[in-house]
């Protein structure tokens, strides 16, 4: 990851909202999905009568909570598997890699321009149910209870760590598919699992708090970190072009190390990104 | 400078214990049947694919996993298919590349780009409209955009219509004047025969190098071609090694194939033997031999070709 090119980067996301921008595809889900998913919320508030009590209240706070945190985690997913396989299906991969751009700079570019758009629509889905909620809901406690502080700090740091969870994941797909439509179906399900731990705090396996939102918060930053190691591992430049990935004996002659010796050497996609990582 | 280089996957050998040099400024042609190589070698030069063994240096700079993005810095490679983003128009994908390759003054380099190969009024056109010509030029001018030290252009004609062609027969030799190395992939030996100071014949392994009348020399023995008007009634007398022919066949009706060992010394001497043996003459010519039959000569001898 060291020695990214802002230069490069800047132009790889660039490239990439460019393209969002001229794909139905990717417009329509972006618009389409947060809409489909706001049904659920917007039903639940106004379905809370006056009299409820505030446990009941705090139940379907907390599955309107889950539903608002599905957005961050399946938007970018299937934009995320579509942008390897994406590339090389239309020809692009291969002109794009001989280039001095470093893979940290690839994968970031990408990710960057795919939990941005995710993340913005998470909090403003997130924003509108709280002013529904304050504006027309008929229990007073709903709109109290959304804006709680842990509810928000939980909104704030899980929608990032699960959209960066979906598009680590959905890229690593992608790069080892050869079908979009695969890649995408792949991608969408493995975006699942993390919801897991929002499940626990939604359905209130585990209460709420400050610390118990910064501890999961931390459990899925640890899962990106993780994931997204293993994505830097599967960006390989000849695994991308031939799809097998070299491991290699050389023997070396001039412009190497002396010649005769033998000696392993590093695909160039391998783990040292300085020299040829993709 | 490739120095027995070699690129296997699994059992299978892309190309095999290959060495060559290429020098400054030159024009090097690289030919082959399909399945020869030549893709995964210029891949292999341009850093995309490790070799599995022998080494390279390309623009200077040895081969290696430390040094990809240091040599792809100073290189361009144009594959056949030029790769474009079709959602994009001419000049953002231009703009892509300037901003990877890091280019002071992208908008300038642009525009000097598709200026040299004469696309600069469909800068704003979706690349996605574009006919297959058009889009090899945009690749092109992208392979120019960041002013590289050696080029890779693999099928650079492909699909390119006469005139188009000799445009980019015209850029190359450019390029040349301008000091840039360029490694050229084609099938079209005419192609490589115009352009190309040198050329390589790969078939897994490396079957010759050399400049294409080099090659010729190696392969062919110089030889005349004689017409006369009528068959003559004893060839074995004229052509004999006196007036310089070491062998002689028939070819046609009345015409002549000699063997020989200077073809300047002896198609005059050849000339006054026909004209004593009461011959007419209709001409008498170097035999030329083109590249396309250095190459058939060493494809089809080659055993790797039945495979």
């Amino acid at each position: 990851m060291m020695g990214l090119d802002v230069g490069r980067l800047a132009a790889v996301a660039r490239k990439e909202a460019r393209e969002y921008r001229r794909t139905p595809f990717i417009i329509g889900a972006m618009a389409v999905l947060p809409l489909i998913f706001m049904i659920n919320p917007v039903i639940t508030i106004f379905a809370i009568g006056a009299t409820v009590k505030a446990a009941t209240v705090s139940r379907a706070v907390g599955a309107t909570f889950l539903v608002l945190l599905v957005v961050p985690a399946v938007i970018p997913a299937s934009i995320a598997a579509y942008s390897v396989v994406g590339e090389r299906d239309q020809g692009t991969l291969e002109p794009l890699l001989t280039t001095p751009v470093r893979r940290g700079e690839i994968l970031i570019g990408k990710a960057l321009v795919a939990v941005v758009p995710a993340v913005g629509i998470a909090y403003i889905l997130f924003a509108l149910a709280v002013i529904l909620a304050h504006f027309f809901a008929a229990n007073p406690t709903v709109a109290a209870t959304l804006t709680e502080g842990p509810h928000i700090l939980a909104q704030a740091l899980f929608a990032p760590l699960l959209a960066l969870w979906s598009i680590g994941v959905g890229t690593a797909i992608s790069a080892r598919s050869s079908d979009v439509r695969v890649a995408q179906q792949l991608g969408t399900l493995a975006s699942l699992p993390p919801l897991a731990v929002t499940a626990l705090v939604s359905f209130q396996v585990v209460p709420l708090g400050v610390w118990t939102a910064v501890g999961f918060g931390l459990g899925l930053l640890v899962l990106d970190i993780v994931m997204w190691r293993g994505v830097m591992a599967t960006f390989d430049r000849e695994r991308l072009i031939t799809g097998s990935r070299a491991v290699k004996t050389t023997r070396v002659g001039p412009g190497g190390p002396p010649a005769g010796t033998v000696r392993r050497i590093q695909a160039f996609g391998g783990a040292d990104d300085g020299g040829g990582g993709a | 400078m490739v120095s027995h280089l070699t690129k296997r996957f699994g059992d299978r050998s892309a190309f095999e214990d290959v060495s060559f040099e290429v020098a400054h400024g030159e024009v090097f042609g690289f030919l082959g049947p399909n399945g020869a190589g030549k893709t995964t070698t210029v891949r292999t030069l341009g850093t995309l694919i490790a070799p599995t063994s022998g080494s390279a240096v390309v623009a200077g700079i040895p081969l290696s996993a430390a040094t990809g993005a240091e040599i792809r810095q100073l290189i361009s490679i144009m594959p056949e298919n030029p790769g474009l983003y079709l959602r994009l128009t001419v000049q953002e994908n231009l703009e892509l590349f300037a901003g990877l390759y890091g280019l002071p003054s992208p908008r300038a380099r642009i525009a000097a780009a598709l200026e040299t190969v004469n696309l600069a009024p469909r800068a704003r056109d979706l690349c996605g409209r574009l006919s297959k010509g058009l889009r090899q030029r945009v690749g092109l001018a992208r392979a120019l955009l960041s002013d590289p030290v050696v080029m890779f252009l693999d099928e650079p004609t492909s699909g390119l219509d006469p005139v188009a062609s000799r445009e980019v027969h015209d850029l190359i030799a450019g390029l040349r004047e301008r000091g840039v190395t360029v490694f050229l992939t084609t099938h079209r030996l005419e192609e490589a025969e115009r352009l190309c100071d040198r050329v390589a014949i790969l078939n897994t392994r490396l079957l010759a190098v050399g400049r294409p009348e080099q090659l010729r020399g190696q392969l062919f023995r110089s030889s005349l071609v004689v017409e006369t008007a009528a068959r003559l009634a004893a060839p074995e007398a004229v052509f004999t090694p006196d007036v310089g022919v070491e062998k002689w066949t028939p070819e046609g009706d009345a015409g002549y194939v000699l063997t020989v060992a200077d073809p300047r010394m002896a198609a005059p001497r050849v000339t006054r033997a026909l004209v004593a043996a009461g011959a007419d003459v209709v001409s008498i010519a170097v035999a030329h031999h083109s590249l396309e039959d250095v190459y058939l000569q060493l494809v089809e001898a080659d055993p790797e070709a039945e495979t």
